[in-house]
């Protein structure tokens, strides 16, 4: 599944059949339960930043333990769709939504949901690696469950497992009380997603995670995501149409024609690069635009 | 490419460069001493200013002459660009000067264990001491700062965090209150709790006006710098499940930290050496009065007051000695804070 950084280097002139052929490469996963109604479903989503119509519409099922890939071209919404989904919208002044986000079933919009618990199960990883300044790397990583004020038994070997699963335990295991700015891009955006394990999220959502960092720290995390999405339901925004390919199963266009974004399709990855059912998509997956 | 290279910096000036520097300025320097000499100018000013005009017409001419016009404006420039950087040290190495060589001889062994309830102005200067003027006014800055500090953090938590429907008119309030008179503050406590409520002198009453003044500064200081602090921590706090009291506490506030601490000492550096509101409100005994909350109490500003008004050389001595313990205690408590605001940052 890693690809060296030579083959990256050949295939980043994007044809058709080099990204099929990447998407294809991959063993068919369907997640653990492919049926529909568990896991994350989202119902007509709507998003507005004050008068501005951002988002139309969009209806996305999140199958468990699945990776998912959101493309699409910049201010088509994809970032702004997945903040609906963990009610981080709601912190831009002027937003506002319509529409459903079920977890389990259960409408995380609804009255009287502790928004604070929705976070808890969907985690999150931004675009800036964002280590807490004040802190160790090993208090970074357990931010988290100080922030919801949890318990665990055994710090230590959570600390460990979340650094293992993040696949940075080898790098910092002798420096866990050593700053966080001490690491590199790469690290500190591993650290990130340490950090956001170890409050054991069901859904995990990537908002261009790889966009700041170099090749090879890039490949580091995609193995990382592959290794997770087989606990956890993962949904990654990515401008990067190798990245998609490499890591999900699922993934969904999203376009903007200068009115609000809307999903254009959504299908699985090996489908999505090599038989696209509209044109749009096949233009924008063999760089003919956006 | 095996040659050996030694490093060198062809940018840098040459000796011959350092040695016309060097002899502009001795020109201009002896050029000043001739001209205050032949014409009737007197004075330290009249050295400087000669001085001055002599090296800038100096250095241009040279500077035109080797590189032409625009080398002569940038010469010129310069000239002046230092000028108000040596303006602005000068009255502050003059007054530092000034308070060391008079205040020296009013130091002595006693000075900081003894206090002037038995000593006249017209004692010995090893009489006596300013025991009572230095815990006093320590006294009044703890007090100021245990009620300004959590108000005036939690005034910029409320602008910056918190961002209510009154954000606006409590920071326009803010930044007006900044402007407040001192004696504004202290006759308004006088008039609203001294002489309703207590009815009498205390280091309460004076540290209730110090804390006035002290709130703005230190509110301000902080709202600026919670604003440098990157949203995307505060986003990534709440991400984690955290209210957002929590996130402030846990993520903004400590990565705050040397940025507030800033903020505090430039509070205690405002009030430290407030005079009016302390003549007004703490009566400025001679003894160290322990009851913060009843009882006139000393200070050093008022100590310094005392002293130049009861005229005598001895008192006068005596107040210059004042004017040097507050600098130094001013100075100390500023390395303090410093150091124990960069040592986290730095570990």
């Amino acid at each position: 599944m890693i690809q060296t950084p030579e083959s990256e280097k050949t295939m980043s002139s994007t044809t058709p059949s080099s990204l099929a052929s990447v998407a294809q490469a991959k063993p068919e996963r369907n997640g653990t339960n492919s049926a529909q109604g568990t896991g994350l479903e989202t119902r007509g989503i709507h998003a507005w930043f004050g008068k501005n119509h951002v988002l139309s519409d969009i209806n996305l099922d999140f199958t468990a333990g699945s990776v998912t890939a959101l493309i699409g071209p910049s201010g088509c919404g994809k970032s702004t769709f997945i903040r609906t989904i963990n009610r981080m919208h709601e912190f831009i002044p002027g937003a506002a939504m319509a529409g459903e986000v079920l977890l389990d079933g259960k409408d995380v919009y609804a009255p009287g949901v502790d928004v604070t618990k929705i976070r808890l199960q969907i985690g999150m990883v931004f675009q800036k690696p964002n280590p807490f300044p004040s802190m160790t790397i090993g208090e970074n990583v357990l931010s988290g469950l100080k922030l919801a004020q949890l318990k665990v038994d055994n710090k230590d070997d959570l600390l460990e497992e979340c650094l293992v699963r993040a696949g940075l335990w080898t790098e910092v295991k002798d420096r866990l009380n050593t700053h966080g700015g001490s690491l590199s891009g790469g690290q500190q955006q591993r650290l990130c997603i340490a950090r956001a394990l170890a409050v054991r999220p069901q859904v995990l959502l990537m908002d261009e995670p790889c966009s700041a960092l170099d090749p090879g720290s890039t490949l580091r995390i995609e193995d990382t995501i592959r290794e997770l999405s087989d606990t956890m339901t993962i949904v990654i925004v990515t401008h990067n149409m190798q990245q998609a390919a490499r890591v999900s199963d699922y993934t969904a266009f999203f376009l903007s024609d200068g009115g609000p974004g809307e999903m254009i399709e959504v299908a699985r990855t090996s489908e999505i690069f090599s038989q696209p059912k509209d044109q749009r998509t096949e233009n924008y997956v063999t760089g003919r635009f956006g | 490419m095996s040659t050996l290279a030694t490093p060198q910096k062809p940018w840098a000036k040459r000796p011959i460069d350092r040695a016309r520097e060097l002899a502009i300025v001795l020109f201009a320097g002896f050029f000043s001493f001739a001209f205050v000499a032949v014409t009737e100018m007197k004075g330290k000013l009249a050295y400087a200013l000669i001085f001055f005009i002599a090296y800038a017409l100096l250095s241009a001419t040279f500077a035109f002459i080797s590189r032409g016009a625009p080398a002569a404006k940038d010469a010129v420039v310069s000239t002046f660009v230092s000028l108000g950087a040596v303006l602005t040290v000068l009255p502050m190495l003059s007054i530092l000067f000034t308070v060391i060589k008079n205040g020296l001889p009013g130091l002595h062994l006693g000075l900081l264990n003894h206090d002037m309830s038995m000593a006249t102005p017209t004692d010995p200067i090893a009489t006596g001491g300013i025991l009572h003027a230095v815990t006093g006014t320590l006294t009044l800055v703890a007090l100021a700062l245990i009620m300004s500090v959590p108000i005036g953090i939690l005034t910029a938590l409320y602008l910056t965090e918190v961002k209510g429907k009154f954000a606006g008119p409590i920071r326009f309030l803010v930044q007006a209150m900044s402007g407040v008179p001192s004696i504004v503050a202290g006759l308004f406590i006088l008039s609203a709790v001294l002489y309703p409520i207590t009815k009498g002198y205390s280091a309460l009453m004076g540290s209730l006006a110090l804390t006035i003044l002290m709130i703005p500064t230190i509110a301000r200081t902080s709202e600026e710098v919670l604003l440098l602090i990157p949203n995307d921590l505060r986003e990534a706090g709440t991400a984690l499940g955290g209210t957002q009291w929590r996130t402030v506490a846990m993520i903004v506030l400590p990565a705050a930290r040397s940025g507030l601490m800033t903020a505090v000492i430039l509070g205690v550096a405002r009030i430290a050496g407030e005079t009016a509101p302390i003549l007004l409100l703490t009566g400025g005994g001679d003894k160290v009065n322990p009851n913060p909350f009843n009882g006139s109490v000393g200070s050093i500003p008022y100590y310094i007051w005392k002293s130049f008004n009861a005229g005598s050389p001895e008192a006068i001595t005596r107040a210059w000695a004042g004017l040097l313990v507050l600098m130094v205690l001013v100075f100390i408590l500023f390395i303090a804070a410093r150091s124990l605001s960069s040592r986290k940052i730095s570990k």
